[in-house]
């Protein structure tokens, strides 16, 4: 029992980090129906802004991790918004296909961009929050858990708040739901694209620092298979629905973390993807998803 | 013929495309501030599309567009919407997954002054009643005259000057036809407010109407005063069924 809640705990921090960035596949999904793939990359960044701001603070502070930590999510919703202003913008008229085959590009130009920048060897992250390990009877929690759990609770409140409370949150999801009839009431879609663009990227640097603190080395290539779990994450909860998203990320964790201390834990990405696949045989619009009829 | 009244849309020469195919070919018309003005034709005329390129959502090839004096041809919508200009487009297109409330907040989306967007929602509440008895309702679950009635509040909640409505009728059970259509009359009465309504049902249209453009495959082929048009034979015999 001690064991299975221990694996779960292990399973919801790690599949929390998931599901920060399975948010922004789910974001950008809900208002240009492509799947970003760049998205894994600014995820990297997001721990490079990390690394690099996080000599600069004192080490094992709450306030310097805070600050490395805000300013890696500014710094990452600026890139997102770059991103799509440059290169998604001016194809917001193309066919789908080309979309995403442009996003293919972005996400490699962004990695070796990073090799380039960064270099290729992997680097130690520096702990900028404080560390420490808490027995709750024979648990034992580690305090970037306890972070990793508490960050996204908050960030998974706050965006709920937006969407669901604030005018531009009711915009993103009327864009969401009809653009042209959105435009119809003086929305200005380039606006709110660009506004979801640096929500998700912000949740993805946020993701970024947290997973570079409990897995404490990052390169250029980091973002790849923790961007292809979010992804089907994603997929998982029904893509385009927030919580489904979230939902999605934690699942994936969860199932990840306790085959990895089974007998098959070599096995561990194969039977998740192989989870992925069953569940999507029996709810193809995923978890929470809703078969939408797509209007001209 | 000679205008009267100030006009306070023109549209000259209007010539649009989808791709290849010619949806509207040198279409003229124009709007006096105040009035009612109905664009009536088959399937098919250009009468949407015309709507559509007036709010931005098409591009014309060629012609102009003049709102107040000011040419918007160019504008994307957004901002045409900001210099008076709300559009019910055909088919409703409320937003279906959002309450009645947030569909109405969204009209007033350019709206800064609360004190002018209350006054606008006790005034869509006191033309449509019933969307005031379903605030937190999905639109989406709202009955078609319902949701007609939603996408004609949402656009009031714009604060237009000139209200373009696509086909008002469609879709909905007669007797809440003669209702949305008294309160587009009242709306054009009591508020002063122009608008531009296209319709299928002629007859229903040049009733409520001040003016009249008939369409035929993308040109303007009749233009008057309604009540003159209603006993036209050559309309009578193609539009209003002999
Ligand atoms: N998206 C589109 N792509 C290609 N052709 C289109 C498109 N929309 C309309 N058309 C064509 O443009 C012409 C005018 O269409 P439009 O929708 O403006 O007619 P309408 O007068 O509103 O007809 P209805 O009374 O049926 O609504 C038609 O020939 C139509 O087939
Ligand atoms: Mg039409």
């Amino acid at each position: 029992m001690t064991e299975f809640l221990q694996q779960l705990l292990n399973g919801l921090s790690l599949g929390a980090i998931y599901a920060l960035i399975a948010l922004g596949y789910t974001m950008v999904y809900g208002v240009l129906r492509f799947i970003n793939f760049a998205h894994s990359d600014v995820f990297m960044v997001g721990a490079f802004i990390g690394y690099y701001l996080g000599h600069h603070v004192p080490e094992s502070t709450v306030w310097g991790g805070l600050l490395v930590l805000t300013a890696a999510m500014i710094g990452c919703a600026l890139l997102g918004m770059l991103i799509e202003r440059l290169v998604y913008r001016p194809l917001r008229s193309a066919p789908t296909l080309n979309v995403l085959i442009t996003a293919i590009g972005v996400s490699l130009l962004l990695e070796y961009t990073g090799q380039l920048v960064f270099g290729a060897a992997p680097r130690t992250f520096p702990p900028i929050f404080p560390s420490a390990n808490f027995h709750l009877g024979p648990l034992t929690i580690s305090s970037n858990q306890l972070l990793v759990i508490s960050v996204t609770l908050i960030l998974l409140f706050a965006l709920r708040f937006i969407v669901m409370r604030t005018k531009i949150g009711t915009a993103m999801r009327a864009v969401s739901l009809n653009p042209r009839a959105a435009s119809l009431v003086g929305i200005n879609n380039d606006f709110v694209i660009s506004f979801t663009f640096a929500l998700g990227s912000a949740m993805a640097a946020a993701g970024g620092i947290l997973y570079a603190l409990n897995y404490p080395s990052i390169d250029p290539l980091m973002g790849v298979m923790p961007g292809l779990k979010a992804f089907v994450a994603a997929i998982l909860g029904g893509i385009g629905n927030i919580p489904g998203a979230a939902l999605g990320g934690l699942l994936l964790g969860t199932v990840e973390t306790f085959v990895g201390g089974s007998e098959w834990s070599t096995y561990k990405d194969a039977i998740a993807f192989a989870i992925l696949i069953v569940i999507l045989l029996f709810r193809p619009a995923g978890l929470l998803g809703k078969f939408t009829v797509e209007k001209v | 013929m000679d205008w009267p009244l100030t006009q306070m849309l023109t549209v000259k020469n209007l010539e649009v495309c989808y791709g290849a195919i010619s949806a509207l070919g040198d279409v003229s018309f124009s709007i006096a501030a105040g009035r009612i003005v109905t664009l009536i034709g088959a399937n098919g005329a250009g009468k949407t599309t015309a709507l559509r390129t007036i709010s931005g959502l098409l591009r014309a090839k060629s012609g102009h567009i003049n709102f107040n004096g000011e040419d918007l041809t160019r504008l994307p919508p957004h901002q045409i919407v900001a210099r008076g200009i709300c559009h019910v487009p055909e088919g409703r297109m409320i937003f279906s997954n959002l309450s009645v409330d947030e569909n109405l907040a969204m009209g007033a989306y350019l709206q800064r002054d609360k004190a002018r967007i209350a006054q606008n929602r006790d005034y869509v509440f006191s033309i449509f009643p019933r969307l005031k008895e379903r605030l937190t309702q999905a639109a989406g679950t709202l009955s078609g005259g319902e949701q007609q009635m939603l996408a004609i509040g949402r656009a009031l909640m714009g604060d237009p000057k000139l209200l373009m409505l696509d086909e008002p009728s469609l879709g909905i059970a007669p007797k809440l036809i003669s209702t949305i259509f008294e309160k587009i009359v009242e709306i054009n009465r009591n508020h002063g407010l122009t608008i531009l309504l296209v319709e299928q049902n002629a007859r229903l249209a040049l009733e409520i109407s001040h003016e009249a453009y008939v369409l035929e495959t993308g040109r303007v082929v009749l233009h008057g005063p309604s009540p003159e048009l209603r006993t036209n034979p050559e309309l009578k015999a193609a539009y209003l069924g002999g």
